[in-house]
Parts: structure tokens; C-alpha cells; sequence
């Protein structure tokens, strides 16, 4: 696959993100894990509705009958002991047993997948963005991406997470609930969609200035096309093949990029950025905060601050004619 | 009589000069003190609100950067649910205990003056980080290792540490002295099985700061020495763990959540029976519910962590545990709604913010149920559902019968009352505001909206919930504003009081309006659970409110027996003095000394600590009982 025959399939999903007005609610599952919790969900909506309505009833219908005055009016006491008893403790407790016994089907069914799923990544946190790894077929082979998790449809993917800075919480509505990503631990959890789309999620878990703006896309495919884009990202870079691209590529080389970013395939090995091997291919930049289109990548690499102030990237002060050709190289990386 | 008036006065008057107020140990003092000092700290963090929702009211607002966003929302979280919400109700019990209890003031007055001279100190300790544009940013719950000096190297979380370390101070040590208070200053006859439900509420959660305020110390205490003497509790990266911050800081969160609302409810209690003209339906039941909230709250703290990944059978039994402490609740519940149908309420505002707190406690106890059910609380939790139940939760059961407490009660705090049409007023603007406001939180929970984000893009279908809801808070606040404006006005204004203008039925309305400096000419013998309410319901043996000790030689009170409350012996309790004053200031300048790592006047500090204590338990009394 070359890059050029991607790239209109790239642009469609680029489209089709920023269509997305829809909200990311759990309430509208795209898997069947979330659709199970939807489904709890709703029962404890009706019955909450239920209990609500019952007790405003108890609540309103003694005002009915009031008194205006209050000095000197008679007192009488006693009685009440019953209603307490049935509505404050017998009621309750065999609404919230049913409630515990029918929530215990739905944890088993959501916190393990049924089978030992086929597919396992890796999901790291920092601060803010998410370094997501792949394993191959060859087992010293890993091919390493960020904010952007491909998955094919109907597979129940195992995910195991953990977090390189701070606690973050992994968090896609419409596929699963959360998982935090906590330092020094690694969690294990699963992910499925039964639908293909773009599910959008975010890091839930305050983790410091940017935490607004860590986000994560997940990309459910058919299984060909899945397979399609992991042969994608496998593939080494391509040699530059525009003088533009060559003295981006330079400028990449030579300035601070690679100190913190990793091509692999060149000499840029640096860990504490997303690798860029396939940014190109990449529908966000900077944790789905922008699109991936030139002129936001442009702006990014001029200013990255001004975009998205505290991130660890440091604004360069690049000239033009390396910031044109910095992004023109990167935007070539599919 | 009117000699023995004098002769108490004497005794017991704290002359009106600016050293009686600052040597004062009279509870009422310290009482109101509270209050109006949480007051203020309860339109700081209102404010800092209304920023955030100014914010938020649309997408990609940028008008606050990140940084001021993260120190608004943690200054926010922290100074309500520490500096107003726990602290509020100290107000009151400071002030209603002793009058509740037939006693002339709280075991230990120049420790109850102690605690609320160190929650002042501890509240402008915290708050100089504004000065310094370097105020705690990290949330309430302050994850590690966030808060770790590699990701926050300025004295934010500093401030964070030591404030809140000093701040427990002063509610330790208030939690002792009503613990004592409750055990042994009491009206003779005042058996347990005759204490007012709001004594029984602030009892249990004395209980519960004490065991639940040693794990925030010990938290705040690490957090501290990793941050400044290079520990590694919380370091992972160094052996350390992450996951003790959180356990540590649940242990103590969530008892403190119901010690900031069980008062409230205990409120309620009081409030409820005055106004539908009986005793609370099932007074043991009421008590027992209380207590074993207290208990259980200790067990359900794992129920914040569902989500780092437990084991499910752990997660099974907190699950279990947080459904079983809803029971003791509904139990509350349904005492005043079995206390409503037994009677013909007469309706007046103290009694509109109870109907109305008994419908926010319902919603906000229901959203509660939801986040116990693990699967669910998966997808619920750090949304913004949670902020809207733990809204629900603080300001429908702890604002709204505090408000309606302070409508209930101001008449015996300053002899006037305040104005009830205002007050109408206040309760609908209040209640329409704080659903308008609050409600559609929920639904943006749902919509998968996270909390703790500084703004958020318009194509994230947020934008109607977050205009409704920012809307919504600042019709609540006006409301709010108008209890503020209500206050003010009849406090100069307002219809004079009398001593017992509800027509309620427990000991503090026995005083006049407001009740002079010594509380009681003669020490009640107590022999009912309503006292005040004896002519009409005939119980087999009648106190005696206007016969009995008057203790007039030196500032006298009766201790009695834990129980029965039978008379001990005579209590001296301490004069006025600045000794108090002294240890809170002591204590601020070595907490600054911290702060600023100056170690020589740190050194110093603890010096004079050590020397101030000493004064403080050198023997006055030798034959008496030492306040
Ligand atoms: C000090 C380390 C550092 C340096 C130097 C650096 N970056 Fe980054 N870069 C980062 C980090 C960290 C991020 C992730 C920021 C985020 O999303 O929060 C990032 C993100 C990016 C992204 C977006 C990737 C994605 O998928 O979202 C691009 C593109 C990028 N950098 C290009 C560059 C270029 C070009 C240079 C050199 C001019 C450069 N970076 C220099 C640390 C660095
Ligand atoms: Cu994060």
C-alpha cells in the first residue's frame, strides 16, 4: 500500500470526525460490553425514577393539610414506627439486594472478555498523550503509535495499560468503561467494538495542566482493513522523495525533533514525544486537540505552546523555509 | 432572683473591649464566629464557581488559561468541603450544644477557642497561595504522584500539605472536646435516651473525625516529606506507591463525607418535628441510623477506586458495603416523612429548606446508588454525573438544612428574627437555581463529558447542557446572595425575637433571646425528651427549668455521668484568655516556617509550643475539675 491510495480513505475518516457532533455517550453503546452497562444503566435510571417519584408523593401529599399557626398549637407525639420500618428498611433493602445480585452478571461479563482475545496492545499515559504499542508477528517487532488505537470489528481486544508520568484513567464511552493507568502498575482490560466508526474518548483521570486536551481516538475497522493499516504502520519510512521532504527530513535530523521523537527507519530516536513513523497517517495531532491537516501541523510545529500551553514540546522558532519543509516531510509519513 | 442574674453575669461576662474578644471562650461567641467565618469561606469558593462556570457557559473558552482553571476548581473543591462544609457545622454545634445540653458552656471552652482561632489561621494560611499565584492546583483529592515535586515543583501543593495538616488540628481537637462535652456536661437527667438528634449526629462524626482525620495527617504528612525532605512515599518510580495516596486519602474522604452531612441531617431532625408539632417519629431508630452511618462509613471507601483495577471480588464487597450504608439513610428518611404524615405541618421557611433538602437528598442519595454499582460506576466515575451527585449530596443535604437551620435558629443567636417573605423568596430562587444549575450535570455525565477540564471543544455536543448548567449556578448564587442580604438587613432590622418564637420543645429555646453569657440561671433538671413541650404531652415526670443549682461562686457547670446523666460533681470551667490566640498564632508562624523551609524559626516555633502547652496544663484549679 502506498501512501497516495491511502490517503483518501484517511481524508473520509478525517470528515467523518469532524461531523461527529454527536456526544460520546455511554448511553448509546457501539459494543457489547457498553451495551451491557448501558442496558444496567437504564434499569437504575427507571428504578431511581420510580423510588423519586414514590417519595415526593410521601413528601407532598401531608402538606396537603397545614396549619397557619405555629405558637400554641397542641403537640401530639408517638406513631410512625411502621412506616420507617417497611419504607426506610424493608423497601430499600430488597430493592438494593436486586439491584447488587443484578449488577453481579453484568461485572463478570464486562470485566473479562469471554475469550482469551486474539490481539493484545499496550497503552501508555503521559502527560498528555498516549503512546499506543502493537505486537507483531515477530515477537521482537513492536510498532509503536500515539492517541490513535485501530481495532478490528467484532474482535475482543485485550489491552494491557500502565502509565509513564502520572495517573491518567483510559476512557472510551461507547466501547468500555475506565481504566486507569496508574504509575508503577500495569492494568490489565479489554475493548471491543461491534460497530465500525470513530469512538472518541479522553483521559478521565485529572492529570494536570493539559488534562482537557488528552484525547484518544479509536478506529474500528473491518479485519481487512485492520490488516491493511497495522502492514501500513509496519513499514519503515519511505525515503524522502521531494527536496522539500529531504531538507525537512535534514531539519528533523539536525534540530531538537529528534531528540524527543522517534522515525523509525532513521537516526531519530527519541522517546519523550509520540513517534512520528506514520504521523502522517494520523487523523489528530496533539492528543485529538487538532486535525492532522497541514496548516495545524504547520502551526503546531511553529508554536506548540501557543496550541496547547505546558505540553513538554518546546516551541523552536523555527524559519519558514524548515518549518514548511519540516511539515511537508512529516505530512509525507503515512 | 435578679441578684443571682447579676451575680452570673458577673462572673461569666466578657467585657466588651477588643481583649474580651480575642480572650473569649464563650461558645456562642465561638459559635457564631464559625459560622460567619465559613460563611465567608462559602462565597470565596462560590466565586471561584462562578469563574469556572463563566468558563465553561460555552466551548473553547480561553479566557482563563489551564493554570488558573486547576487552581480555581482544586481551591474550589477544597475550601467548601474543608473550609466551609465541615467547619459551618462546628458553628453550629459550638453554639447549640451546651444550650441543647443544660450546660454553661463545652468541656473544654479555651480548647474550643483554640480550634476556631486554628481554622481561621489555617484558612489565611491557605489562602496567601493566592497572593503568591501559587495556589494548590491539583484537585481536593490531590492524586499522587501528581502532586510529587517533579510534576509540581512551585509551594502549590505546599500550601495543599500544611493547610490542610493544620487544619486538621483544629478539627481534632474540637471532635475531642465534643466527644467529652457529650460524656460528662449535660443538664442532670439529660440520659442518653434523651439527647436531641443533632447532638447524637455531631456526636457520631466526632467519633468519625477522630478515626478518619489521623490517615489525611499522615497523607498530607508524606506528601510533605516527599515534597521537601526527599522521601518517596508516593514515588513509584522510587519504590514508593501511587495507590497509597489513594487509599490513605479515602480512608479519611469518605467517613468525611458523612461528617459533613450527618450533622445536617441532624438538622433536619430538629428542625422538622418543630414545624409538623410532634417528637420525631422513631427517635431510636433516628439515633441508630445515625451511629451506624458513622461505622459503616468506614467501610466503603473503595467504592472512589473501582476503576484502578481491583480485584472484582473486592470490588464486589465495597460494592455490597456501599449499598448497605443507603439503608440507615432511607431509615432517616423515613422518619421525617413518617413525622410529616403523623401531623398538620405549619409551613415557614426553616421548614421549606427541609422539604426542599429532603428532595435534593433523595436525588442525591439515588445517583449515589448508581456509583456503587461497579459496572456502572466504571462508565460514572470522574464524569461530570459525579460532580452533580456530590452537589447534590453537599449542598442538598448540607447547605440547604444549614440555610434553613440559620432561619430556624438566628432568632436565639442575636434576638431578632429573620425577615420570612425574603426568606420565601430565598428558598425558591435557591432550590430552582441549584436544580436548573445542577441537574443537567448529570446528563452531561452521560454524554460522556469527563470533570476537571478547563474547556472543551463545541463539537463535543456539551455546549446546551453547560449553558443551562452555568445559567443555573448563577441563579443559585443570587440565592444564595439573598440569605447573605436577608441576614444582614434583619440582623439590624428584624422583628425582635422571643425567647421561644417556633414554639419548639427542646432546652435552647428555654433562654431568652439571645441567651445571656452564663445560658441558664438555674442548671435544668431534664426528665423528657422534650422539655419544652411537657404541658401538652404529659409525660409520667416533668423537668425543671426554673428550680435547681444556680452556681454562681466562679464559672460553675454540672458534670454528670456518661449515661444516666446523673450529677457528678461541680466543673470549673476557665476564665477568659488569650492563651488560645497565642498557641493558633504560634502554630501559623511555624506552619509559614515550613512553608518557607526557614528552619531556624521553625525550631523556635515548636519551642514556644512546647512552653505555651505547658502554661496552658499548668494547674489553676487544684480542687476543681480543669476546663
Ligand atoms: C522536548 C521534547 C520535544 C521536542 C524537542 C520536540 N517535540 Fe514534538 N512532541 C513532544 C511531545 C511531548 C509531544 C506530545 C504533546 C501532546 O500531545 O501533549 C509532541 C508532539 C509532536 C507532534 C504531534 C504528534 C501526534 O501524533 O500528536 C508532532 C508532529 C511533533 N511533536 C513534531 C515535532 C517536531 C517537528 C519537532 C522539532 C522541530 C519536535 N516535535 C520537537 C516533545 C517534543
Ligand atoms: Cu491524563
Amino acid at each position: 500500500m502506498t501512501g497516495s491510495r491511502r490517503r483518501p480513505g484517511s481524508m473520509l475518516l478525517l470528515l467523518m470526525l469532524a461531523a461527529c457532533v454527536q456526544a460520546p455517550s455511554f448511553m448509546r453503546p457501539a459494543s457489547e460490553p457498553a451495551h451491557r452497562i448501558a442496558v444496567l444503566g437504564w434499569w437504575l435510571i427507571a428504578i431511581a425514577t420510580i423510588v423519586f417519584v414514590v417519595v415526593m408523593v410521601l413528601l407532598l401529599v401531608p402538606l396537603m393539610h397545614r396549619r397557619q399557626e405555629i405558637a400554641h398549637a397542641d403537640v401530639h407525639g408517638g406513631g410512625g414506627e411502621r412506616m420507617i420500618l417497611i419504607g426506610g428498611a424493608l423497601i430499600p433493602a430488597i430493592i438494593l439486594i436486586a439491584v447488587f445480585l443484578f449488577s453481579l452478571p453484568t461485572l463478570s461479563a464486562t470485566i473479562t472478555p469471554s475469550s482469551r482475545p486474539r490481539y493484545t496492545i499496550e497503552v501508555s499515559g503521559h502527560q498528555w498523550w498516549w503512546e499506543v504499542t502493537y505486537h507483531t508477528a515477530d515477537p521482537s517487532f513492536r510498532v509503536t503509535t500515539a492517541n490513535e488505537i485501530h481495532i478490528p470489528v467484532g474482535e475482543d481486544i485485550g489491552v494491557r495499560v500502565n502509565s509513564r508520568d502520572v495517573a491518567h484513567s483510559f476512557w472510551v464511552p461507547e466501547l468500555q468503561g475506565k481504566i486507569d493507568l496508574i504509575p508503577g502498575q500495569t492494568n490489565t482490560f479489554w475493548l471491543r467494538a461491534d460497530k465500525p466508526g470513530i469512538y472518541r474518548g479522553q483521559c478521565a483521570e485529572y492529570c494536570g495542566m493539559q488534562h482537557a486536551h488528552m484525547g484518544v481516538v479509536v478506529v474500528a475497522q473491518s479485519a481487512a482493513q485492520y490488516a491493511d493499516w497495522l502492514r501500513g504502520q509496519e513499514a519503515p519510512v519511505t525515503a524522502p522523495r521531494t527536496t522539500d521532504d529531504s531538507l525537512g527530513a535534514q531539519a528533523f535530523q539536525r534540530g531538537a525533533c529528534s531528540l524527543c521523537h522517534t522515525i523509525r527507519g532513521t537516526d531519530a530516536h527519541g522517546v519523550l514525544g509520540p513517534d512520528l513513523t506514520h504521523v502522517g497517517s494520523r487523523l489528530t495531532l496533539a492528543a485529538g486537540m487538532i486535525p492532522n491537516t497541514r496548516g495545524h501541523l504547520q502551526g503546531w510545529i511553529a508554536n506548540a505552546q501557543g496550541v496547547k500551553p505546558g505540553v513538554a514540546m518546546p516551541t523552536l522558532y523555527l524559519d519558514a523555509t524548515s518549518l514548511q519543509a519540516l511539515a511537508a516531510y512529516l505530512e509525507s509519513l503515512r | 432572683m435578679a441578684s443571682i442574674a447579676a451575680r452570673l453575669d458577673e462572673e461569666w461576662r466578657t467585657p466588651h473591649s477588643l481583649y474580651g474578644e480575642l480572650s473569649t471562650v464563650d461558645h456562642k461567641k465561638i459559635g457564631k464566629r464559625y459560622l460567619v467565618t465559613a460563611f465567608v469561606f462559602l462565597i470565596i469558593g462560590g466565586l471561584e464557581a462562578a469563574l469556572m462556570r463563566a468558563q465553561l457557559i460555552g466551548p473553547n473558552e480561553r479566557w482563563l488559561s489551564p493554570d488558573q482553571y486547576n487552581q480555581l476548581f482544586t481551591m474550589h473543591g477544597t475550601t467548601m468541603i474543608f473550609w466551609y462544609a465541615s467547619p459551618v457545622l462546628s458553628g453550629f454545634s459550638n453554639y447549640l450544644w451546651p444550650l441543647m445540653l443544660g450546660s454553661r458552656d463545652m468541656a473544654f471552652p479555651r480548647v474550643n477557642a483554640l480550634s476556631y482561632w486554628t481554622f481561621l489561621f489555617s484558612g489565611l494560611f491557605l489562602y496567601t497561595s493566592l497572593f503568591l499565584g501559587q495556589m494548590p492546583d491539583r484537585g481536593w483529592f490531590a492524586y499522587a504522584p501528581l502532586t510529587e515535586l517533579q510534576y509540581s515543583p512551585a509551594l502549590n501543593m505546599d500550601f495543599y500539605a500544611l493547610g490542610l495538616l493544620f487544619l486538621t488540628i483544629s478539627t481534632t481537637i474540637g471532635a475531642i472536646n465534643f466527644v467529652a462535652t457529650a460524656f460528662s456536661v449535660r443538664a442532670p437527667g439529660m440520659s442518653i435516651n434523651r439527647l436531641p438528634i443533632f447532638i447524637w449526629s455531631t456526636l457520631t462524626t466526632s467519633f468519625s473525625m477522630i478515626f478518619a482525620l489521623p490517615a489525611l495527617s499522615v497523607a498530607c504528612v508524606y506528601l510533605w516529606f516527599d515534597r521537601r525532605l526527599g522521601m518517596h512515599f508516593f514515588d513509584p518510580a522510587q519504590g514508593g506507591s501511587a495507590m497509597l495516596w489513594q487509599h490513605l486519602f479515602w480512608v479519611f474522604g469518605h467517613p468525611w463525607v458523612y461528617i459533613i452531612v450527618l450533622p445536617a441531617m441532624g438538622i433536619a431532625s430538629m428542625v422538622i418535628p418543630t414545624f409538623c408539632r410532634r417528637p420525631i417519629a422513631g427517635y431510636t431508630y433516628v439515633a441508630l441510623a445515625t451511629v451506624s452511618t458513622g461505622v459503616l462509613g468506614f467501610g466503603v471507601w473503595v467504592h472512589h477506586m473501582f476503576a484502578t483495577g481491583l480485584p472484582p471480588l473486592s470490588m464486589t464487597f465495597f460494592s455490597g458495603a456501599s449499598m448497605t450504608i443507603v439503608i440507615p439513610s432511607a431509615v432517616s428518611l423515613f422518619a421525617w416523612l413518617a413525622t410529616l404524615w403523623g401531623s398538620k405541618p405549619v409551613i415557614r421557611t426553616p421548614m421549606l429548606f427541609m422539604l426542599g433538602f429532603i428532595c435534593l437528598f433523595v436525588i442525591g442519595g439515588l445517583s449515589g446508588v448508581a456509583t456503587a454499582v461497579v459496572p456502572y460506576d466504571w462508565q460514572l466515575t470522574d464524569t461530570y454525573f459525579i460532580v452533580a451527585h456530590i452537589h447534590y449530596v453537599l449542598i442538598g443535604i448540607n447547605l440547604f438544612p444549614v440555610i434553613g437551620g440559620l432561619y430556624y435558629w438566628f432568632p436565639k443567636m442575636t434576638g431578632r428574627m429573620l425577615d420570612e417573605r425574603l426568606g420565601r423568596w430565598n428558598f425558591w430562587v435557591m432550590f430552582i437555581g441549584m436544580n436548573v444549575g445542577f441537574f443537567p450535570m448529570h446528563i452531561a455525565g452521560l454524554l460522556g463529558m469527563p470533570r476537571r477540564i478547563y474547556t472543551y471543544d463545541g463539537s463535543m455536543g456539551w455546549n446546551t447542557v453547560n449553558l443551562v448548567t452555568s445559567l443555573g449556578a448563577y441563579l443559585f448564587a443570587i440565592g444564595v446572595l439573598m440569605f447573605v442580604w436577608n441576614v444582614i438587613k434583619s440582623r439590624v432590622r428584624g422583628a425582635i425575637a422571643a425567647g421561644n418564637p417556633w414554639d419548639a420543645s427542646t432546652l435552647e429555646w428555654s433562654t431568652s433571646s439571645p441567651p445571656p453569657e452564663y445560658n441558664f440561671e438555674v442548671i435544668p433538671t431534664v426528665r423528657s425528651r422534650d422539655p419544652l413541650w411537657e404541658d401538652r404531652l404529659e409525660p409520667p415526670e416533668q423537668s425543671s427549668l426554673r428550680e435547681g443549682p444556680t452556681l454562681t461562686d466562679g464559672r460553675l457547670t454540672v458534670q454528670s455521668a456518661p449515661l444516666d446523666a446523673d450529677r457528678v460533681r461541680l466543673l470549673h470551667m476557665s476564665e477568659d484568655t488569650l492563651l488560645p490566640l497565642i498557641v493558633a498564632l504560634v502554630m501559623l508562624a511555624l506552619f509559614y516556617a515550613l512553608l518557607f523551609r526557614i528552619w531556624g524559626l521553625a525550631l523556635a516555633a515548636a519551642v514556644m509550643l512546647g512552653v505555651a502547652t505547658a502554661w496552658w496544663l499548668w494547674p489553676q484549679h487544684p480542687e476543681h475539675g480543669e476546663g
